[in-house]
Formats: C-alpha cells, sequence, structure tokens
C-alpha cells in the first residue's frame, strides 16, 4: 500500500518534470538548420520524395546498418536462449475454420502490402522495418492459424544472411567507388533516374537498402517467432 | 478545439486506461491484451498527429508481434501473477 503510493508519487513528479521539459519545444515547426537542409536540399541530393527515407537510409545509412545489427543480435540471442536439440510443433488443435479460411485469403494481401510498403520506402511513408514487420506478421498469422505449419529454415537462414551481406556490399561499392561507407553510388556517381524523381525508379540505392532490410527484418522477426513457438521434444527410445 | 483535438484527447485517454488495466489485470493474457491496446491507439494516434511511418511500425510491431511474443511466453510459464487468481485490484492495493 505504502509502496504503490509511493510509486505512484515518484511518477506523477517524473511526469510533471517532463510535460515541463517537453512543453517548451515547438512542435511541428522546424526550427533547426539541419532539419531545413534535410527539406531543402533531399530532392537534388537523393533523389527521394519522401524525406524521412532519405535521412534515414541516405543521410544516415550507417545508423541504420547499426539497428539492424541489434536487431540481428536480438534474433541471435532469442535463438541460443531457446536452442534445443530437436523442437518441434506441440499445438493440439488446429485454429478454427474462420481463421484458417481468413489467413489463407489474407496472406498474400499482407506480403503485397508488406513488399509494397518496402519497395516503395522512397515515395510513400514506410521503409524497410514496416514493411519487414508487416510480412512476418503473416508468416505469425500462419503460425497461428495451421497446426503443423513450419518455414522453410533452409530457405529463411541464407536469405536472412545475403541480405545482411548485400546490405555491406552495396556500403563497400560506395567506399570503393566514391569516397565514404554507404556512399551513393548509383545516384550521384552514376546518376539513374535523374529524370523520374518521384517515380518507382530513382532516388539511388534507397530502394535497393530498404528491399534488403525489409527481406531481413521479415525473415529475422520470423525466425523469432518460430523460435518461440516449437518447443522441444524429447526422444522416446 | 476543433474535433479532431477532442478524439486526440480521447484516445490519449483509453491509452492511459488501458496502460492501468495492463498494469492491475492478474489474468496475464488480459494484461497483454490490454498492452495491445496502448499499442493500437498508439498507432492511431500517431497516425492523427501525421506520422503514417510510425504509426505502420507501431501497429506491426507493437500491436502484433510483442503481443504475440508475450503469449508465447506466458504459454511456457503461467497465466496468472500470483495464488488468489481472479482477484480484483482493490484486493490486491
Amino acid at each position: 500500500m505504502v509502496k504503490r503510493i509511493l510509486a505512484i508519487i515518484m511518477l506523477l513528479i517524473v511526469g510533471f518534470w517532463m510535460a515541463n521539459a517537453l512543453s517548451g519545444v515547438p512542435f511541428g515547426e522546424d526550427k533547426m538548420l539541419v532539419g531545413k537542409y534535410y527539406l531543402e536540399n533531399v530532392k537534388e541530393q537523393t533523389g527521394a520524395v519522401n524525406a524521412v527515407t532519405a535521412v534515414v537510409v541516405n543521410y544516415r545509412g550507417f545508423d541504420t546498418l547499426g539497428e539492424v545489427t541489434v536487431l540481428f543480435i536480438a534474433s541471435t540471442g532469442v535463438g541460443a536462449l531457446l536452442w534445443r536439440k530437436k523442437k518441434e510443433r506441440t499445438a493440439k488443435s488446429e485454429g478454427s475454420v474462420v481463421l484458417r479460411t481468413g489467413s489463407k485469403i489474407l496472406l498474400p494481401f499482407i506480403m503485397l502490402f508488406g513488399a509494397y510498403i518496402f519497395i516503395h520506402g522512397h515515395l510513400t511513408p514506410g521503409g524497410g522495418f514496416p514493411g519487414g514487420a508487416t510480412i512476418a506478421t503473416a508468416f505469425l498469422m500462419l503460425y497461428l492459424a495451421f497446426k503443423d505449419y513450419e518455414i522453410e529454415h533452409k530457405v529463411f537462414e541464407p536469405i536472412e544472411g545475403l541480405a545482411g551481406v548485400g546490405y555491406v556490399t552495396v556500403g563497400l561499392i560506395g567506399l570503393a567507388i566514391g569516397s565514404y561507407f554507404l556512399f551513393d553510388w548509383i545516384w550521384q556517381t552514376w546518376g539513374w533516374g535523374h529524370e523520374n524523381i518521384g517515380r518507382l525508379l530513382s532516388a539511388g540505392f534507397i530502394p535497393i537498402i530498404y528491399t534488403l532490410i525489409g527481406i531481413k527484418v521479415g525473415t529475422e522477426l520470423t525466425g523469432i517467432v518460430d523460435n518461440m513457438v516449437r518447443e522441444e521434444v524429447k526422444d522416446n527410445d | 478545439m476543433n474535433c479532431i483535438v477532442c478524439i486526440e484527447y480521447i484516445i490519449v485517454a483509453v491509452m492511459v486506461l488501458s496502460a492501468i488495466f495492463a498494469v492491475e489485470w492478474g489474468d496475464l493474457l488480459a494484461a497483454v491484451v490490454g498492452m495491445t491496446a496502448v499499442s493500437l491507439f498508439a498507432s492511431v494516434l500517431f497516425f492523427f498527429l501525421q506520422a503514417p511511418d510510425v504509426a505502420m511500425t507501431e501497429a506491426a510491431i507493437g500491436a502484433a508481434m510483442s503481443a504475440a511474443v508475450f503469449i508465447f511466453a506466458i504459454k511456457r510459464t503461467q497465466r496468472y501473477e500470483s495464488e488468489e487468481e481472479g482477484a480484483g485490484w482493490w484486493l490486491r492495493w
């Protein structure tokens, strides 16, 4: 009782403090020079219409590589903690008819939507991370609906690795052609797509990298779900 | 105050309410649903605040994936918080 009241009082103090601090920050007005610089130069320098994507993949591409690495480490940690010699699905009952039929019908549309999100990352809101998570949601739905369903491990794990390697390779090609890691060689050196800004084939390496990130995030989150769903089976012999 | 702002305030109120329920419910499965409701309403709120990319990420990761992970964890451990299962928050205070 006393502990609860103390906790609530602490929470109110911290909340009041943070609300006071944040009330001084202007919302929705760009007063920072760096934000203005991005908004004014994003089209010429990166070719992306969506400035958020341009910042995430192009200006701050190295940060995004770090984010992908963090996700990879999290996935590896789950896999290491839940590793057993022999794992199988142990669900006893199948999903209901509504769930099974609905998941069969919805699966291609969810996949298509996820792929759309990461392929059009430089044009519309979204990108590799939401798109990959959406695709992982589709696989999660399959796991919930069918009791025997398992992903193809032999396909998923190489794809995940290749996507990560592809990201680093694109960055290293930039290092070889331009001057720094993750230099946008397609846009700045080759100059592809300068005439169709705002269409799909533009923005240099942003669609390529976001497709790789989408594939990587999707397979990784699906792997986490797979690791958590399957349980250890004891051999009876 | 126009009506969009009213809707935003209602969403924030529902979020706070769901967060309190998520903490207080002894049935952990129900608590996960409360936590998911917080994420879902947060994603609607992000959409109203003109951040559709964050809204999509929040809906996919916060509402779908994390809820699934929590439910798998509950399936492997136990569903109720303590021995006196089903006890209301007024008893545990």
